[in-house]
This record gives C-alpha cells, sequence and structure tokens, in this order.
C-alpha cells in the first residue's frame, strides 16, 4: 500500500485537555478515508494538524510525503481544505471568490475564470455566481466552501464535516462530487458524524473516541462487528427495556425476538438501523457507556 | 512506504499582494457606508467649524484657511479606522485560516487592506479639499509644496492604517475593533487642528505641543499655507516613521499569534 497521509503517535493537549491521545493512522493514496466520531472526539483537531493549522506535541504527521510540523510550505501545496466554518468572503460574489482562490493557487486570470464558471456550474451555483456569497443560504455557503477547494486538482483534500447542516438532495449530490474525486485519483480525507455517510462514501473507515482511533476497518468491517439491524423492545410509557443486534436475516430477527420473548411479557417491537452510538457501544464496551457516544462535549478548534 | 507527491510551485512575485489589494478595494467600494462616513463626515466637520465655530473664534473669516489642514487629517483617520473592523472581521470569518491552509504569504492580506485604505482616504482627502476650496480655502502653495503635502498626508495615512490594522488583529471582534478606533479619533481635538495651541490651558498645552498630530498638520499648513514650518516636517516625518514601525512590528506579532500554528 502507498500512503497519502501516514499518523504515528500524534498527540496534542489544549491545556489540561488531552485531545487526541496517540493516534497511529495510515490512509491509502487515491482512496476516501471517513474519520468517524461524536462531537468532541478530536476530529476537526486532526485535520487542522494534517492542514498545517495546529501543532502537535508529539509524534508525526506525514502528508503527501512532507511532515506537516518540518515542511508546511510543501503540506501546503499538496492539500484542499474545506472547514467546518464556511470559510468564504462574504461580501464577494461566488465568482469573484473562486477568481481569488484560483489566482492563489497559480492560475492566470484567464484560466481562473474559465474555471470558475465549470465548478459553479459543476456544484450547482450557476445562477448564484454574482450574488454575494453573505446572502447564500447554508447550503449554497457550503458548497461554494466546497467549489474553493476544488477549483485546482490537489493531489489531497480534507473535508471536515462536508455535509452537515445539509439537506438530504444536495448532501446525495455532495456525495456524488466526492465520488468523482476519487475517480480523478485524489485522495479524500472527511470526517463525519454519520455512520451512513461513512458507510456510502469511504473505502476505509476509523473511529474516533476520545482522542484514539478506537477501530478501523472498511464498512462491511465494521457492520460485521454491530450487525446491520437493531431490534428494539419497548414498554409502557415508550420505556427501551431491550436492544438486540442482529445480522438482517429472517432468521436473526426470529432469533432477536424469540430472545426478548422469553424474557419480557409484553411490549412493541420496533426495528431500526444501527446508529452511531450502536457501533461506539459496541466498539467501547459497556464500562465506556458514559464517556463514548453521545456525551456532549465542546468540539475544539 | 509514503508516496512523496508534486508540491505547487511558489507564486510568481507579488501575485498574493495583487489578489489581496483587488479583494479589498472591492470590499471598500462595497462598504457604502463606511465610504459615505470617511467623506461626509470630515465635510460635515469643517461646515460646522468654518460656517459655525469660524465666526466665533476668527472674525475676519479667515478662520476656513486656518483649519482645513486639521480636517484633513481628521478625514484620513476616520477613514483608516474602519481598516480595524476589516482586519477583525477577516480573522472572525475563518477566511484567514483557508489562506493559511494554501501555499502562500497569508499575512499579505494585511497588505491588502492597508493599501486599500490609503486609496480610499486619499480620494476622500482629494473630496475635502475641493470642497474646502468651494467654501474659500485659498491654499497659497506651488506644485512642489502640494507633492509634499500630499506626500506627508499619505505617509499619515499609511502610518494610522498600520495601526488600526494592529488594533483590527489584537482585538477580539470587529464591534470591539470599531470600539478602540474611536479612542485614537479624539487626538486631533487636543492638537493644533481646530485651536492654535498657545490658546489652550497650560495643562493641555504640553500634550497639544508634543502628541504627534500637531507637527503633522503644522507642517501640512505650513506647505499649503504658508505658515513657518521651522523643525515641523522633520518632527512630522519622524513621528509618521515611528508610529508605522511600531504598528508593524505590533501587527506582525499579533498576526503570528492569531494566525499562527495553535
Amino acid at each position: 500500500m502507498i500512503a497519502a497521509i501516514d499518523l504515528r503517535g500524534v498527540r496534542k493537549a489544549f491545556g489540561e485537555h488531552q485531545v487526541l491521545d496517540g493516534i497511529d493512522l495510515l490512509v491509502e493514496a487515491g482512496t476516501i478515508f471517513a474519520l468517524l466520531g461524536p462531537n468532541g472526539a478530536g476530529k476537526t483537531t486532526l485535520i487542522n494538524i494534517l492542514s498545517t493549522l495546529v501543532s502537535t506535541d508529539s509524534g508525526s504527521a506525514v502528508v503527501g510525503g512532507a511532515d506537516v510540523v518540518s515542511d508546511p510550505e510543501s503540506v501546503r501545496g499538496l492539500i484542499g481544505v474545506t472547514g467546518q466554518s464556511a470559510a468564504v468572503d462574504p461580501v464577494l460574489t461566488g465568482d469573484e471568490n473562486l477568481r481569488m482562490m484560483g489566482r492563489l493557487l497559480g492560475l492566470s486570470r484567464r484560466e481562473a475564470g474559465v474555471r470558475s464558471r465549470q465548478i459553479l456550474d459543476q456544484l450547482g451555483l450557476s445562477d448564484a455566481a454574482r450574488r454575494r456569497a453573505g446572502v447564500y443560504s447554508g447550503g449554497m455557503r457550503r458548497r461554494l466552501d466546497l467549489a474553493l477547494s476544488l477549483i485546482v486538482t490537489s493531489p489531497i483534500i480534507f473535508l471536515d464535516e462536508p455535509t452537515t447542516g445539509l439537506d438530504v438532495r444536495s448532501r446525495r449530490e455532495l456525495w456524488d462530487i466526492i465520488r468523482s474525486l476519487r475517480t480523478a485519483g485524489t485522495t479524500v480525507f472527511l470526517t463525519t458524524q454519520y455512520l451512513e455517510e461513512a458507510d456510502e462514501l469511504a473505502d476505509r473507515i476509523g473511529m474516533l473516541s476520545g482522542g484514539r482511533i478506537i477501530a478501523t476497518g472498511t464498512p462491511a468491517d465494521l457492520k460485521a462487528q454491530t450487525g446491520v439491524q437493531m431490534v428494539e423492545l419497548r414498554g409502557d410509557s415508550d420505556v427501551l427495556l431491550r436492544e438486540v443486534p442482529t445480522d438482517g436475516s429472517l432468521r436473526g430477527l426470529r432469533l432477536a425476538i424469540d430472545d426478548l420473548d422469553a424474557e419480557f411479557d409484553d411490549g412493541e417491537v420496533t426495528i431500526r438501523r444501527p446508529s452511531l452510538d450502536d457501533v461506539f457501544l459496541t466498539l467501547t464496551g459497556p464500562a465506556d457507556t458514559h464517556t463514548g457516544a453521545g456525551a456532549p462535549r465542546t468540539e475544539r478548534p | 512506504m509514503t508516496t512523496s507527491l508534486a508540491s505547487r510551485p511558489s507564486l510568481p512575485f507579488a501575485t498574493e499582494e495583487a489578489t489581496f489589494i483587488a479583494r479589498s478595494l472591492r470590499h471598500s467600494v462595497r462598504n457604502i457606508d463606511a465610504l459615505i462616513m470617511a467623506i461626509v463626515l470630515p465635510l460635515l466637520l469643517m461646515i460646522l467649524f468654518v460656517f459655525v465655530f469660524g465666526g466665533a473664534i476668527d472674525e475676519t473669516g479667515g478662520y476656513v484657511t486656518y483649519v482645513v489642514p486639521g480636517i484633513i487629517l481628521l478625514c484620513a483617520g476616520f477613514g483608516a479606522a474602519s481598516t480595524a473592523v476589516d482586519v477583525a472581521n477577516d480573522m472572525e470569518t475563518g477566511i484567514i485560516d483557508r489562506f493559511r491552509t494554501m501555499r502562500i504569504r497569508s499575512s499579505a492580506v494585511l497588505t491588502g487592506h492597508v493599501v486599500a485604505s490609503l486609496v480610499r482616504n486619499l480620494i476622500a482627502t482629494g473630496i475635502v479639499i475641493a470642497a474646502a476650496i468651494g467654501v474659500g480655502f485659498r491654499p497659497i502653495a506651488g506644485p512642489a509644496d502640494w507633492f509634499a503635502a500630499v506626500a506627508i498626508v499619505a505617509l499619515y495615512i499609511l502610518a494610522i492604517t498600520y495601526l488600526f490594522a494592529a488594533i483590527g488583529l489584537a482585538s477580539g471582534s470587529p464591534e470591539a475593533a470599531n470600539g478602540y478606533g474611536f479612542i485614537l479619533l479624539f487626538l486631533p481635538y487636543v492638537s493644533s487642528a481646530f485651536v492654535p495651541v498657545d490658546t489652550l490651558p497650560d495643562w493641555l498645552r504640553g500634550f497639544a505641543d508634543n502628541q504627534p498630530l500637531t507637527p503633522i498638520i503644522e507642517t501640512i499648513r505650513g506647505l499649503l499655507t504658508g505658515t513657518d514650518l521651522e523643525h515641523q516636517p522633520v518632527l512630522a516625518i519622524g513621528w509618521c516613521a515611528a508610529i508605522l514601525v511600531a504598528s508593524v512590528a505590533w501587527g506582525t506579532v499579533m498576526f503570528r499569534r492569531k494566525a499562527g500554528r495553535r
């Protein structure tokens, strides 16, 4: 395997808070890697380290063959970044934002204009090209933000929760664009809170919890560990009595229901897809229930 | 193994500066409120001083000649103050973080704001001077005097803009940046801008005589209206240079702190 990103023992603390506690990770060139984790797991901090915004306390981080600490300039010449906060210029129009970025990425004035039109068209922003980015809707601003990191082809693209806050249709469109990046040979490193998104897009998933990678694998690997469906039994006033993971087959479902039947007299059965919480609970075990998924914590920049 | 990919080369000379100057000029043109403030407010002040207070200050009607150099500096100060807000805005919106992940000199963002402020304020100064001539300002300056006066005004705008840029970096938010700006705008009132320093009470005179604006105003007044220059130009240039150097140094430190690696 040829790695585009190679992390070894990366640690980072903000004050007392150990945000990243020894990250080891390899991302193969030309693939989509999804870093999955709840709020506060350290996803944004890791993206900020890889995109040279934040330094490491210890360990090494190599992006495209260049060390992010000792050779940040080379790393910056390789990457495109779309962060969580839409980093667009609200006073400039969509087209002007793109042209400016094109010029800063080494395009000539003419090339920047041509590329701007192409990418606006590709992301469905042509109609808004001459309007100021400040009046865009949240979804449009995110697409423009993405467009800004796509105006030139970068070997490696970082996307920090690219679809958070988007409606279903925009999310699907964005997924198609991200897949087309891989087709063009770009390595995509994205973070997400949604299991479904990681499942849909990623060649490999890394699960981040409490500043550590607690599992890596293909989506199929991870799902094999959690089951693909959860059977819930709820009692009076919707109190969850028990939930059982199943493999989604008829036989599995019957076994699960038999299991519940033996234990409880009555209740309402529902079947749902496993959530991120389920995956984390499975992986971290019951002992970590209170510190794992779902615990609200503030995401550090 | 890790693959070594080909990094984008550095940009041709001054591409960042050209790009960011164009950006800041667009911002200036589109921020209509600030633009109008920068031109209309000094005009109103000039009308106020010439026609409302002017008669009481100098009954012969010659006050317009005295006050215009002060109004010019006041105008430059107003226009430059919005640079603090522009810079604080950039720091807050996250666009600076995007620039920092790119292979560019991101500090050129500041150059963009400073040059745009210079252009903006020189135009505003031109309008104020034209209006002053309209209300009876009669400078006796030759071409060389005019050139020297404009050069001093430009140097002052540059110095004070850099100071406001550093204030914008140092303040936590655009709102705070706006507040700090106003403190500095009171300086012209305690200088020789509107009344001769001799007329001030003793305890103010010491400050007014030795603060930076007085020699700058006296230099412009001397060049345009022929009052005695004495050593004022040297002091004026010295003050501007000192403010510029200190502000650039402060701004550089603040930029590293705000937009350096955390």
